[in-house]
C-alpha cells in the first residue's frame, strides 16, 4: 500500500468513500436480542456514584494541594488531581458524548460541557468527529481520531503523555474557532446548523482561560493555572497510556472491530479513571451498552472475540514492538488469533471494498 | 395510492420495543410503546444508513445503536445529536391482533 495520507479531505478519505470502505456495515457478534436490551438499559445510579466519588476527590486533593503549596507535601495531591482532570475528564467526555453514562439527558449533557472543557476539546466539534470515529474507525482519511498513524511518530506519542501536542494543537485552534467557526476540516464533518455553537463554545473556553491567566497574574503564582489548564498537561498520562491501547498496532481499512481494536483487563483504579473503556471490541460493536453493563458484554461475547490482554504492561509488551515494525513496514499489523468456534474474521469485507488488502507480517 | 398492509402481530413487538418490517423494497420500524400502542417509521436512522431495530426504546425515544442518536418515534422528531433530519412516519391501526400500516 502506498504511503498512507490521513487528511480528512486528502485521497485516501476519498478512495474509502469510492469503495464503499466508509460507512460500511461492521460485523457484529450474535446477541440474543432480549440479552442486548437488558444489557442496553440504561440507569442515573452508578455514574452518580462515580460522579461524586470524582468531583469529591478532585476537590479533596486540590484543596490539599492548594493548603501545602510551597512545600514538597503537596506534590501526590497535585498528581491526583492532574490524573482525574486531566485523564478521567476524557472517559468522562466519551461516555456523556454517546449518551449512555446517565439515564437524564441533562446529566450526560452537563458532565460532558465540563469533561470537554478539562479535556480541552471543543465540545461541539467532538461529538461530531467521535460519531466519525464509530463509523469508520481505523479507516485512513475518515477517522478524525486515529491516535497512532503510520508510521508512528515516537516523540509526539512520547509527547502526548504529557498533553503536549494536544495544548500545542488547542490553544491556536480554540482561538481561530473563536474568531471565525469551525475550520475547512472541522466544516467536513460538523453541519453547519452547530458551526456557530463550535464559535460560542470556543469563546466560553476563551474567556475561562483568559480568566485563569488573568489571576495567576494578579497573584503572581501558577496556583489558578495548577487547577485550571496545566492539569492536561501533568494529568494526560493515564488517559495516554489507556487509549494508545485501544488500537494500536492493530489493523486499519477493515470493517471488523475484532481486527482493529482492543480490549485489555485491568486494575480497578484504572477501570474507574477510564470508565470500563478497556472493554473497547466490546464498546465499538455495541456503542449502545453502557460503561458499567461492558463487563457483562464481554462475558456475553468474549466466545467470539481474541483473548483480551491480561493487564495493561501486557498489552504494552504487544503493542510497543508491532509499532516499532511499523516504522519499516508501513503495512505491518497485528492480527490476534480468534478462539475456537468464533465466526471467522470478515476479511471479504475489507478486501472487497480496498480491492487488495495486505497480510499481516509474522511477529517478531 | 396509498394502502394499508399488514405488519406483524401485536405480540410480535414487546411493550417498549420496535421490530423492523420490510416491504416493497422499503424498511419500516413498528413500535410499541409503553402506553401499549403501535407506531410506525422508516426504519433507517437519518443520520446514516442504520437499521433502527438494533436500537433501545426508551419511553418514546428510539434511540440509534450506531451513534445513540434519538428520535421520538410518535412524531419522528429529531431528539439527539448527531441526528438532525426528523425520521418519516406513517399511520398505524390495530385490528383484532393484526398491525397495519398505511405505506405510500
Ligand atoms: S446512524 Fe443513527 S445516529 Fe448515526
Amino acid at each position: 500500500m502506498a504511503r498512507r495520507d490521513y487528511s480528512l479531505l486528502g485521497p485516501d478519505g476519498a478512495r474509502a468513500v469510492e469503495t464503499g470502505l466508509a460507512a460500511a456495515e461492521w460485523y457484529h457478534t450474535d446477541v440474543p436480542r432480549k440479552v442486548m436490551k437488558e444489557l442496553m438499559q440504561r440507569s442515573d445510579q452508578p455514574a452518580i456514584r462515580d460522579t461524586i466519588l470524582l468531583y469529591g476527590c478532585m476537590i479533596g486533593f486540590a484543596s490539599a494541594g492548594i493548603a501545602l503549596w510551597g512545600s514538597w507535601w503537596c506534590v501526590p495531591f497535585w498528581l491526583a488531581y492532574g490524573v482525574l482532570y486531566g485523564s478521567a475528564s476524557d472517559s468522562r467526555w466519551h461516555e456523556c458524548g454517546h449518551g449512555t453514562a446517565f439515564k437524564t439527558a441533562w446529566m450526560n449533557n452537563a458532565v460532558y460541557e465540563i469533561a470537554s472543557f478539562m479535556i480541552m476539546r471543543n465540545s461541539a466539534t467532538w461529538r461530531w468527529s467521535h460519531a466519525r470515529h464509530h463509523t469508520d474507525t481505523y479507516i485512513v482519511g475518515r477517522d478524525p481520531e486515529i491516535a497512532i498513524m503510520r508510521p508512528p511518530a515516537f516523540v509526539k506519542l512520547i509527547g502526548s503523555f504529557f498533553g503536549i501536542p494536544e495544548v500545542i494543537d488547542f490553544f491556536p485552534r480554540m482561538i481561530r474557532n473563536a474568531l471565525s467557526g469551525p475550520t475547512a476540516e472541522e466544516r467536513s464533518f460538523v453541519p453547519q446548523s452547530e458551526w456557530g455553537k463550535v464559535q460560542r463554545v470556543a469563546l466560553v473556553y476563551l474567556a475561562i482561560y483568559a480568566a485563569t491567566v488573568g489571576l495567576a497574574l494578579w497573584m503572581q503564582s501558577i496556583l489558578p493555572l495548577m487547577v485550571i489548564g496545566l492539569p492536561r498537561l501533568y494529568g494526560a498520562w493515564h488517559h495516554v497510556m489507556t487509549g494508545l491501547l485501544q488500537h494500536g498496532g492493530l489493523a486499519d481499512n477493515v470493517i471488523d472491530h475484532r481486527l482493529n481494536s482492543r480490549t485489555v483487563l485491568m486494575n480497578p483504579i484504572s477501570r474507574f479513571i477510564y470508565w470500563n473503556m478497556n472493554y473497547h471490541v466490546e464498546h465499538h460493536m455495541f456503542p449502545m451498552v453502557p460503561y458499567h453493563a461492558l463487563p457483562r458484554l464481554h462475558e456475553t461475547i468474549k466466545h467470539d472475540l481474541p483473548s483480551p490482554n491480561r493487564s495493561i504492561p501486557e498489552a504494552f509488551a504487544e503493542m510497543w514492538p508491532a509499532l516499532r515494525r511499523q516504522l519499516a513496514h508501513e503495512d505491518f499489523f497485528l492480527r490476534r488469533d480468534l478462539p475456537p468456534g468464533a465466526k471467522p474474521y470478515r476479511e471479504d469485507f475489507h478486501r472487497a471494498a480496498l480491492g487488495e488488502m495486505p497480510d499481516a507480517l509474522p511477529a517478531e | 395510492m396509498p394502502q394499508w398492509i399488514r405488519a406483524c402481530a401485536t405480540d410480535d413487538v414487546d411493550e417498549e420495543d420496535l421490530i423492523r418490517f420490510d416491504h416493497g423494497g422499503a424498511t419500516y420500524a413498528i413500535y410499541h410503546s409503553p402506553e401499549g400502542d403501535f407506531f410506525a417509521t422508516a426504519g433507517l436512522c437519518t443520520h446514516e444508513n442504520v437499521h433502527l431495530c438494533d436500537g433501545l426504546v426508551m419511553g418514546h425515544l428510539i434511540e440509534c445503536p450506531k451513534h445513540n442518536g434519538q428520535f421520538d418515534y410518535r412524531t419522528g422528531e429529531a431528539r439527539r445529536a448527531p441526528v438532525c433530519v426528523n425520521l418519516r412516519t406513517f399511520p398505524v391501526k390495530v385490528e383484532g391482533a393484526d398491525v397495519f400500516i398505511e405505506v405510500p
